[in-house]
């Protein structure tokens, strides 16, 4: 298991970290993201260049008429991503632990540094119980992965025909890891079989319980998609702006 | 074997001195330096002790040596020495480690200082009094079912619950836990521990208990839990507590009480939340039973 | 509840009521306790642990029960006849019986109760195949079996109105005037102070005493406690001398000696092979290899080293690599762990190096075969602590089935017992303070012997003589140190408070250790032959004159331990007939 002794080894170097780097890194991973599609979304155009749209921007809705010049049309497109992110369980761990330090990491030292007292730690049953409504902001993700899916075509049909171009395949990365992303959904994982206690039992269960199984595969590993997919979707943002802005030309490969 | 008397004697006597022996395993000159809190309720300190190196020893191993040789009130928990039984939890270096399954040189370079759980009240030096979790445990519904064994159940069903089977109770989750070690939330939070029974229970084929209202609005709690996973991050059996039992709880407790078109549904169909059989998960109309450990 | 002994000046005691106290929270206890309480008694369990952590949490391959799942041709007989031949024919024929019977019975109700089993394609509970068994008999949930049982019988014992005393120790039992065993002193190891309780009858289920020995797969609190108890009260004990061997513990590193390998290693087809590569297990048992009984594959691990064929660290080899990671992973995840963890190595990938370690006591309590009552009335006995059952062996799996079907037995015979009788359970005053104070006395000394060290000093003793083979000078040697340990108990001192203080609950566990010692070579003097785990070299072989009788040991009128041959009663005819059928 040569993968289990990277892994040991990376764990190993990784403990060795003082516990505060965790959550800084989260916060600044965060905020920083936070702060790119505020800024971008807000304050330039929609990101659509040829045959690219940028995810953040899919499905193109609403008409510019009734907005005010400075608010961008992706607001109504956004609260969903983003809801669903907020919403997840992987999220909610990085910022309760990023953001509210609670607690900031798991040592006898960090957890003395939770900024909140035990009169007012409620988990989630104050505000935080909104968190509970995780499903339907997953079904909604799945309707926008629909349209992602279709912009994903049409990033591979550059003047109406087939070819392959850096940008397409920037996009197919993008919603494959968006796809895995939102498959892996400790939500999802529930509807399809964690609601079911005896497969046998009921209709279907057999075909639940595989995919049951092979959420739970992906599951395993919802940080590392989280991450992932965040990241490629500011990349495939970030690419068609440098298209739109002339910095570089799209790169055909076929 | 058919050799004469005199030989086997010989044999017989030399038995077992002939394998190695702890002196031989013993790294020459070389020592180990542990740092145990010793102490009690009313508070205590930190003492120096400086052992024999043995090659491949446990901190277990280690504490063992020094209660032998240099402290014979030194008060430490433990069993099996094999990780089966999670009677030997301790913090070393502030996390939550089992004893037995430490292996010193995974500190080397670094000191070692031995804590109990803080997350219950210490009673002496490396134990602390955990009887809290045990009732806990008497207040979950157990296992109920109208059928009678033997059930037909298949691999199919039931592979998914021998993970939270593995638990061998060395309340590790429950120290680490925030919710419990830094807010005190004992007497309104199960801890990971019960989450993690709840879990097979409810997703047993055969049980017909509900304990949904238990842990959500009863003294289990779940909704206190904000999934910073450190739990999993402790557990010495490698049970996947936060993704595998509490999330999938939060999630049918969601079902319950937070899902509107599963509470329509319910309307429709007539059901009180949280009561779809039973009690309602809580044992109320048991006794349950008495657990002492002080007196 | 009320306080005792303020004003005659000894340490003061709490005084709790019971009509049955169990001592002992492994399977046997708890299964007792559940079968006393179902008859609305009221029921105290003492453990020196928590609860959940006793010994059986340590049975790793599975429990036996014909259950004939996977062998639809397995059944009571074969069960029965494989118990007894392997036991050398000295076992409790009748005890026999009654635990082949009822044990798929147990098993079955353990999954009533929540426990969880691997299935069958049929959905049915697996059963894997273990030494000596004929059939594949041994129902399991991976390597972790007996983690399941004693899990499943706390949540049952904790949804009932069963009261569990943790982490206390009982140190004598007491009898009123006519003999009744009627309480029992206990203190409280956690702060140390005492309790009496009175009770109307005692159930020991107290395990056994594998701390007697050094390379063992017991934990600290195998020391006997229950049968010193019981001796102490004028029971009789049997067949002393058979100790088990487990063939396969850890040998590396030191710290882990002794650490059980489970036989599930071998069940799934583990091989045994010596530093020559040779699977030299055909020249012990050509039939059945590696799932040959126990003693018979200790005493060849045994051989092997002794005679040069070792491993580098004083072992033989058991490699279980073709079952590849995969398979290793589903079938004994917990070896996996611990080798990888405590010894770094991968059993996917390498063999591990293992030797025989001291597991399992089969001489214990004589008890009836119907209720586990001893001969002293109002006190039982079921579990290791026990005798009867295994004979001069103990099959694999047999153990955890025993536990439930004796424990059931022996809460049921206690709950009858108390039923049919009335009397007093008060005591004499003197007795419970002269008590008190001889288990205070170590702490009132302060400076004197290290009660680890006589510990140490014992265990050596009796890893050097009374081992897994044996002879008359070697015994005698053992023998006279082990008596002059006993002369050197009352120098035992420690230092501290009665805040849970180890040294002073060793101090009180080594003299128990010391007494079963003495017991256990003195008996094995006297079996002069060669059966089952006790092997003596200085005699050919099975004697048949002492393959009729049960050694019975008893404290005599001078205090000593008296030794008796008794003669076992024949088999009865459906039972003898058995053995007759295609043999």
């Amino acid at each position: 298991m040569a993968y289990g002794d990277i892994a040991r080894s990376t764990t190993g170097v990784l403990r060795r970290l003082p516990w505060w780097t965790g959550p800084i890194a989260v916060t600044a991973a965060l905020v920083g993201f936070g702060i790119y599609v505020f800024v971008t979304v807000m304050l330039f155009d929609r990101g659509e260049y040829e045959n690219y749209l940028s995810p953040f921007y899919s499905p193109p809705v609403g008409g510019e008429s009734f907005l005010p010049a400075w608010l961008s049309p992706a607001i109504f497109i956004l609260w969903l991503p983003l809801g669903f992110r907020a919403t997840c369980y992987y999220y909610r761990k990085a910022y309760y632990r990023a953001f509210f330090w609670d607690p900031p990491a798991c040592s006898s030292k960090a957890q003395q540094r939770e900024l909140r007292g035990p009169e007012h730690y409620r988990g989630e049953t104050a505000l935080f119980v909104w968190n509970n409504i995780h499903r339907y902001f997953m079904y909604g993700s799945f309707v926008l992965l629909v349209f992602l899916t279709i912009d994903t075509v049409r990033a591979f049909l550059p003047e109406g025909s087939f070819g392959i171009t850096l940008g397409s395949l920037i996009f197919l990365v993008n919603v494959s890891l968006l796809w895995t992303y939102s498959l892996s959904c400790h939500s999802l994982r529930h509807v399809i079989g964690g609601s079911v206690d005896c497969y046998s039992c009921v209709k279907g269960g057999n075909a639940r319980r595989k995919a049951y199984n092979w959420l739970s595969v992906l599951n395993r590993q919802h940080a590392l998609w989280a991450w992932l997919s965040l990241f490629s979707l500011l990349i495939t943002d970030v690419y068609i702006r440098l298209l739109l802005a002339g910095v570089i030309t799209d790169f055909r490969l076929v | 074997m058919s050799d004469s008397a005199a030989e086997q004697k010989g044999m017989a006597s030399k038995a077992h001195a002939e394998v190695h022996s702890d002196e031989e395993a013993t790294l020459e000159g070389k020592s180990y330096r542990l740092k145990i809190f010793r102490g009690d309720a009313e508070g205590g300190k930190e003492v120096e002790y400086e052992i024999e190196a043995i090659e491949g020893m446990v901190v277990l191993d280690a504490v063992l040596k020094i209660q032998a040789e240099q402290a014979n009130d030194l008060a430490v928990r433990w069993n099996c020495k094999a990780a089966h039984c999670g009677s030997c939890s301790a913090e070393i270096n502030g996390r939550p480690k089992l004893l037995c399954k430490t292996r010193v040189e995974e500190y080397e370079g670094q000191e070692i200082r031995v804590h109990p759980i803080r997350a219950f009240p210490v009673i002496k030096d490396l134990v602390s009094d955990v009887s809290w979790n045990y009732g806990v445990s008497a207040q979950i519904q157990p296992f109920t079912t109208s059928e009678q064994a033997p059930f037909t159940m298949y691999e199919e069903d039931v592979e998914r619950l021998y993970e939270p089977k593995k638990c061998i109770e060395c309340f590790m989750c429950q120290d680490v836990c925030h919710v419990l070690r830094t807010h005190h939330k004992h007497p309104e939070f199960a801890g990971p521990r019960f989450f993690v029974r709840s879990q097979w229970l409810e997703m047993h084929p055969k049980d017909e208990g509900n304990r949904l209202q238990f842990l959500k609005e009863g003294r289990g709690g779940v909704q206190l839990c904000n999934i910073t996973k450190c739990c999993s991050e402790v557990c010495p059996v490698g049970i996947h507590i936060t993704d595998n039992s509490i999330i999938p709880l939060k999630e049918r407790v969601a079902d319950e009480y937070y899902d509107p078109a599963k509470w329509l549904m319910r309307k429709i169909r007539g059901r009180r939340n949280g009561s779809s059989n039973g009690n309602g998960g809580t044992r109320s109309t048991h006794a349950r039973a008495g657990i002492r450990t002080n007196g | 509840m009320d306080a005792n002994g303020h004003a005659n000046g000894s340490s003061p005691h709490e005084v709790r009521e019971h009509d049955v106290l169990i001592i002992g929270a492994g399977g046997a206890g708890l299964r007792a306790a559940v079968a006393a309480t179902e008859r609305g008694l009221s029921v105290g369990v003492v453990t020196k642990s928590l609860l959940g952590k006793a010994h059986t949490v340590m049975a790793e391959g599975g429990i036996a029960a014909s259950l004939g799942n996977v062998d639809p041709a397995d059944g009571w007989q074969t069960h029965f006849k494989d118990t007894l031949k392997s036991g050398k024919f000295i076992n409790n024929w009748r005890m026999a019986e009654l635990f082949s019977k009822e044990a798929p019975d147990r098993v079955y109700e353990l999954e009533q109760w929540g426990a969880l089993f691997n299935r069958t394609a049929e959905g049915k509970i697996s059963q894997r195949p273990f030494g000596a068994h004929t059939y594949r008999r041994l129902c399991h949930v991976g390597d972790r079996t007996g983690l399941e049982l004693i899990r499943t019988m706390q949540e049952k014992v904790l949804a009932t109105d069963t009261q569990v005393y943790m982490e206390t120790a009982v140190t004598k039992l007491f009898k009123n005037s006519e003999g009744r065993v009627v309480g029992a002193l206990a203190y409280t190891r956690e702060t140390g102070k005492f309790i009496h309780f009175k009770t109307k009858a005692v159930v020991l289920a107290t395990g056994g005493w594998g701390r007697i020995y050094k390379v063992t797969s017991n934990s600290w609190e195998g020391t006997g406690d229950g049968a010193v108890l019981a001796y102490d009260a004028g029971a009789e004990l049997v067949d002393m001398e058979m100790v088990q061997f487990h063939p396969t513990g850890m040998v590396w590193p030191p710290g882990v000696r002794g650490l059980l390998v489970t036989e599930g290693v071998r069940g799934e087809g583990g091989l045994l092979r010596n530093s020559k590569g040779e699977r030299y297990m055909e020249r012990y048992d050509k039939e059945r290899m590696e799932l040959s009984s126990r003693d018979v594959v200790a005493r060849a691990n045994y051989t092997e080293v002794q005679e040069g064929r070792g491993s580098p660290h004083g072992g033989v080899f058991l490699d279980i690599t073709h079952l590849g990671y995969r398979g290793i992973m589903k079938k004994l995840p917990t070896m996996h762990e611990q080798f990888l963890k405590l010894a770094d190595i991968d059993i996917s990938k390498e063999p591990m190096e293992v030797f025989p370690t001291i597991h399992y006591t089969m001489g214990g309590v004589k008890v009836d075969p119907e209720t586990c009552a001893t001969n002293v009335p109002g006190l039982f006995a079921a579990g290791e602590v026990a005798g009867g059952l295994h004979g001069a062996n103990r099959l694999g799996g047999n153990s955890l089935s025993d536990l439930l079907v004796f424990g059931r037995r022996a809460g049921m015979g206690a709950a009858e017992y108390v039923k049919s009788n009335g009397y007093s359970t008060e005591i004499r005053e003197e007795e419970l303070n002269a008590e008190k104070k001889r288990v205070m006395a170590p702490l009132e000394k302060r400076e004197g012997e290290n009660p680890y060290k006589i510990q140490q000093e014992l265990q050596e003793t009796m890893m050097e003589h009374a081992n897994l083979m044996r002879n008359e000078d070697s015994l005698k040697e053992g023998l006279g140190k082990v008596l002059a340990l006993k002369d050197r108990l009352p120098n035992i001192g420690v230092g501290g408070s009665t805040l849970f203080n180890p040294g002073w609950h060793t101090a009180q566990d080594v003299r128990h250790l010391i007494q079963i010692s003495e017991i256990i070579i003195r008996c094995a003097l006297e079996r002069t032959e060669r059966r089952g785990a006790q092997w003596r070299l200085d005699y050919d072989g099975p004697d048949e004159e002492l393959g009729r009788v049960n050694l019975i040991s008893k404290k005599d009128q001078q205090g000593e331990v008296g030794i008796e041959k008794r003669e076992i009663p024949p088999m009865p005819e459906h039972l003898a007939k058995l053995f007759e059928e295609g043999e």
